[in-house]
């Protein structure tokens, strides 16, 4: 790998996933969305996840962040079985431990930019004026501190997308799951959100990203490939470029 | 695009030896196309006997220097207004053997895809390591960021493409599996 970036495979997971299935309905009538998937995420790690319409992606998301639950198999959250977990405490956890972030921005036109930011960590229960300060940081760190009391119609679509980041990545979060995220946006600045969603997975997060676009997922550590809600093949970068290329500087 | 026109590029700037042509080109292109200092002697050779370059001396250390003559600037101007045509490109293997493929009996063409989108996915992910390390140097190096992004255009373009020619054999698969795709249509009229 080139430069400082990337995943060096030595960090703890935060996302395992083991012989996981979802399926629709019973019988005859049965869709099997996901079969099968052994997935593990570490601290430090994007994976992209790729593969045609229908072919389970969204599905796998929604399993990994608790936010559907599997037909079978395993999904666990830093270690904590989300199946052994009540309704509440799931609630819980996908607050404090798991961020999302879809191409619907989802955030509330009524709130500024940085009470959009808190308002997950005032939800569980954290003072307003503290989460205020980690919303600050949170904005900070997408280089969006100078907008913070602005509204997110007054915001470019590049700007609210970073919105939805640093509320998806605010506090402890260890998990990042975006879906499609860069989907309306013009090319430069889907590449700025990739890069921010990156550079959150480099300083430790774990990160899933599903797209279809491959230019996109090349940001990833691994690309896995799902067809009929089966994963068929996965790559990592050979780190051959350099000798393919001549290295340079 | 070919040896010839590179090095009459080079020689625009000012007359240059067989090796710094050599190493200059393979600066310039990103190192994408390496050449051995033998093409370069042969393709100075065939300039000169076209009349677009002529031999300029030697410099302090006794290299051979050439420069480009009248002619060749002509023809250099020539080459930069001229757009390339799809004909002067070469012929994509991965596209024949798809073709082939699809025609010969026993190959599974759907693997023959997923193999080779895995490889081209995997090229795709070490050109934007590349590119990412290379839009944080400073001063930035724009002929190598060009040449990764076209890389990646080009490895993003055929991933589609793969992705398509599955999307068309699934469709292929469903039709021939339907009943009705195997009746004739109805036969209207007396015969």
């Amino acid at each position: 790998m080139t430069g400082q970036r990337g995943f060096d495979g030595a960090s703890a997971l935060v996302l395992e996933m083991i012989d996981v299935s979802r399926t629709h309905g019973a019988g005859a009538t049965a869709v099997h969305a996901l079969r099968g998937i052994d997935l593990l995420v570490h601290a430090g790690e994007l994976v992209a996840v790729m593969g045609p319409s229908g072919s389970g992606k969204s599905t796998l998301l929604h399993l990994a962040g608790g936010l559907d639950s599997p037909t079978g198999g395993t999904v666990l959250v830093e270690a904590r079985d989300l199946a052994a977990l009540s309704a509440r405490e799931r609630a819980r956890l996908r607050r404090r431990s798991v961020g999302y972030v879809f191409q619907e921005l989802n955030l509330i036109p009524a709130l500024t930019a940085a009470e959009n930011v808190s308002l997950p960590l005032e939800l569980d229960g954290i003072h307003a004026k503290a989460a205020r300060e980690v919303a600050l940081r949170a904005l900070d760190d997408v280089a969006l501190a100078d907008i913070a009391d602005r509204y997110p119609d007054d915001l470019s679509g590049g700007q609210q997308q970073r919105i939805a980041i640093a509320r998806a990545l605010v506090g402890e979060r260890r998990l990042l799951l975006a879906d499609e995220p860069t989907g309306a946006l013009d090319s430069e600045t889907g590449e700025s959100v990739l890069a921010l969603i990156r550079t959150r997975c480099d300083r430790g997060a774990a990160g899933m990203l599903v797209t279809h676009e491959a230019r996109h997922a090349a940001w990833a550590d691994r690309v896995v490939f799902l067809r009929d809600g089966a994963i068929v093949d996965e790559s990592t970068p050979s780190g051959g470029a350099e000798s393919l290329l001549g290295r340079r500087g | 695009m070919s040896v010839r026109y590179g090095l009459l590029a080079l020689l625009a700037e000012e007359p240059m030896y067989g090796n710094q042509l050599r190493a200059e080109f393979e600066h310039r292109t990103a190192a994408t196309w390496p050449l051995n200092v033998g093409q370069v002697y042969t393709t100075l050779e065939r300039l000169i006997r076209d009349g677009l370059v002529a031999t300029a001396g030697a410099d302090a250390d006794g290299h051979d220097l050439y420069q480009l003559t009248d002619a060749g600037q002509q023809a250099l101007t020539r080459w930069w207004d001229t757009p390339l045509t799809r004909e002067s490109r070469p012929r994509d293997e991965l596209t024949i053997k798809l073709a082939l493929a699809v025609t010969v009996p026993g190959v599974d063409v759907r693997s023959v895809v997923q193999t080779q989108r895995t490889d081209t996915m995997r090229a795709l992910q070490d050109y934007t390591r590349l590119k990412i390390a290379a839009d944080e140097r400073t001063p930035p190096d724009l002929a190598w960021v060009l040449v990764l992004e076209s890389m990646i255009f080009q490895a993003e373009s055929e991933i589609r493409w793969l992705d398509h020619c599955e999307s068309r054999l699934v469709h292929q698969a469903k039709k021939t599996r339907s009943p009705s795709a195997n009746n004739e249509p109805a036969k209207r009229g007396r015969r």
